[in-house]
């Protein structure tokens, strides 16, 4: 009778200490490097890499949200509607923007003064998405396709022969609009 | 009418089509400038092959399209070009465009075409060429690419062309004039898209009460060599013009949601660019003109003009009479899907079939709430519930009007009017679909920024590796050889270079 008790007691113990182990190991060994939420939040974010948030580009930004560490009205090229959207997906209130609401503008991007640029290749180091050529000594240009318009190459620049310059939306860019007096 | 699949919805218009109507067809003189815009379909400008001051023929390309599947654009009389500049585009934006302008120089000559040939012996690959070559879009309204829509990819099977004879809009009748003038064209078009796309059959669909048209088709057809194409005459609803209405009706088939005809088995084709289809491949002729019908109560003489493509519109209005005192605005198409501009300048392009000039009573009546009658929903040809889409447009919930179906609409402006608050709700769902599509570009070019982002990380991260190993390295080699060091600096800059490579 206490033999069988003891077997039992033996069995079970073994049972506990093997799926234990079993937690464990799937635990360390299965676990996501990534963050799934960051990346859900990234795609919610505008992608500018302004820096404007105080974090060093949106993916940083997006990490210190998906970790609860950042407040979701920091990002002022979203607007309001993205501070909406981060709410929707993170169950917060939404806040107006920290800075109050941003001044309306059209997308702009950055063009260089060529007659100006002295070559010293400040602007490319301080681009976020690499969307200036140039080399030491030899005159720069930005690639209108691929700048997000976030003035980050504008202060390091020691001749300021950066500008922000809109972007004509032309006919392509044109869209119906709401109907008026309503 | 036996052997149609009527669908449900649309609407019963006043037709107006006598008036544009009565005289047969007229030639239009060449105007002294025609404009060539340069925007193309997929928002960009093609690019002009020519310059100003250049001397070009009647039919030669002036501008080729950034994507090659676009229609080239070509000259459609002989001049001298006069300029590259901005001008008014027949756009609803009323924004103005690069256009080419070419100053006629009335002698009309022609580029060297290809000749008149034995169309059926042509292999359908040459023929494609042709139609591309030609300058064919779709004349109907859309301008879509005709050779491209010819070449479905080879992954599904098309059985059925459907010819879109069926000009529902009221006004319009420079379909029933060609129809009516040129049947044999129309067939003979209808009979080489069938051998491109190796259809079995080929169904014209024409409105029931064009008598005349279909009497001429009807004629032509019995005369021999037509076989498997049928001419279906369909009740004159509203819209039934409509691409994917029409497909219905003749077959029964459903285009499914964001898909084309060509997942249902068909390819439609307006009558008008099958007519043009025969003379590019049998005659060799590029589409140089059409024919528009320039109507209206603010047009003295409404008639149907035989137009070189580029002529300004009111050159156009002077061949009919000039504008009546009630003339108050201007619309390129029908009035139920036309496009309103503000200038007369605006050139007709190859898929512009009516200049009509409206007297101003619609306007000022102010809108009222909804009170929800669904009087829209029961006249929605695609079983929408506008109401209900009108309700979420309204309050910017894109992903609710989604849900409704928004992406279907197809802005035939049934709803607007049968509306009894008189809502505008075909510009709501306009406005919504752009915010859409405005929503979604943004997404891509965030994304794209993102990739580039972490792509410009990585490589940093990678070069501080590469660094720091290559300093640990220099360490190394110096303590090594701190015996020998004249040796050992030679080294360390050649693992220096290396570690910079």
């Amino acid at each position: 009778m206490t033999g069988a008790a003891v077997l039992g007691l033996l069995a079970l113990a073994f049972l506990f200490a093997l799926c234990g182990w079993l937690l464990g190991y799937s635990g360390k060994r299965l676990r996501r490097r990534d963050d799934p939420l960051a990346d859900r939040i990234g795609a919610l974010l505008p992608q500018t890499q302004c820096g404007q948030c105080g974090f060093p580009g949106c993916r940083p930004y997006a990490e210190a949200l998906a970790r609860g560490d950042a407040e979701i009205n920091l990002c002022p090229p979203g607007g309001e509607a993205g501070v909406k959207a981060l709410a929707d997906l993170l169950g917060r209130d939404p806040l107006p923007l920290r800075n109050g609401p941003p001044a309306p503008m059209a997308k702009s991007v950055a063009r260089i003064d060529e007659d100006r640029c002295i070559g010293c290749t400040l602007c490319i180091q301080a681009c976020p998405v690499d969307a200036i050529v140039g080399a030491a000594k030899l005159m720069h240009t930005v690639i209108a396709a691929e700048c997000t318009g976030c003035a980050l190459c504008l202060p390091p620049c020691p001749v300021d022969c950066i500008d922000l310059v809109p972007v004509a939306a032309g006919v392509a860019g044109w869209r119906w609009p709401a109907p008026q007096g309503n | 009418m036996a052997g149609l699949f009527p669908w449900a919805g649309g609407i019963r218009l006043d037709p107006c089509k006598q008036e544009s109507s009565r005289h047969g067809l007229r030639v239009a003189s060449i105007p002294p400038q025609l404009v060539f815009p340069l925007l193309q379909r997929n928002g960009r400008n093609a690019r002009p092959l020519v310059a100003a001051g250049e001397r070009v023929r009647r039919g030669q390309p002036i501008a080729a399209p950034d994507d090659p599947l676009l229609a080239p654009i070509l000259a459609s009389t002989s001049g001298v070009i006069g300029a590259i500049e901005e001008r008014p585009l027949p756009h609803p934006s009323g924004l103005s465009g690069a256009c080419i302008v070419l100053d006629a120089d009335g002698r009309d000559e022609a580029v060297d075409l290809p000749p008149p040939c034995d169309h059926i012996a042509l292999p359908i690959a040459e023929q494609r060429r042709r139609i591309h070559a030609a300058g064919i879009v779709g004349m109907g309204g859309a301008g879509f690419p005709t050779a491209l829509k010819l070449d479905p990819g080879g992954l599904r099977e098309i059985d059925t062309l459907v010819l879109n004879g069926a000009e529902c809009e009221p006004y319009i009748t420079c379909d029933d004039s060609l129809m009516r003038l040129f049947p044999a064209d129309v067939l003979a078009g209808g009979a080489i898209l069938m051998g491109i796309l190796q259809a079995r059959r080929c169904l014209l669909g024409i409105e029931a009460d064009r008598a005349e048209a279909i009497a001429a088709l009807e004629s032509v057809r019995a005369s021999g060599g037509f076989a498997g194409i049928e001419i279906v005459p369909v009740p004159a609803v509203y819209p039934a013009g409509g691409e994917k209405q029409l497909i219905r009706l003749l077959t029964g088939r459903e285009v499914p949601a964001a898909g084309i005809p060509a997942d249902a088995g068909v390819v439609c084709q307006n009558v008008a660019t099958a007519a043009a289809v025969y003379r590019a491949v049998a005659c060799g002729e590029p589409l140089l003109s059409r024919i528009v019908t320039v109507t209206g109560p603010g047009v003295r003489r409404p008639d149907n003009w035989l137009t070189r493509i580029g002529t300004p519109v009111a050159h156009l209005i002077e061949h009919g009479g000039g504008y009546t005192e009630s003339a108050r605005r201007l619309i390129l198409g029908g009035p139920m899907m036309g496009v309103a501009v503000a200038s007369d300048l605006v050139p007709v392009g190859r898929e512009t079939g009516c200049v009509l000039v409206l007297d101003g009573v619609a306007a000022a009546a102010p809108t009222l709430p909804c009170i929800r009658c669904g009087a829209c929903a029961d006249v929605c040809p695609i079983r929408l519930l506008p109401q209900q889409l009108y309700w979420h447009a309204q309050a910017d919930n894109l992903r609710r009007a989604t849900e409704y179906g928004l992406d279907d609409c197809i802005e035939c402006g049934c709803c607007d009017f049968v509306c009894p608050s008189r809502i505008p709700l075909v510009q709501w769902f306009r406005s919504a679909k752009g915010e859409l599509a405005a929503q979604q570009q943004a997404r891509r070019v965030a994304d794209h920024a993102r990739a580039r982002f972490e792509a410009r990380q990585r490589r940093q991260q990678r070069e501080q590796q590469e660094r720091a190993e290559s300093a640990r390295r220099k360490k190394e080699i110096l303590l090594r050889a701190s015996g020998a060091p004249a040796e050992a600096d030679g080294e360390s800059a050649a693992a220096e270079k290396s570690g910079m490579d």
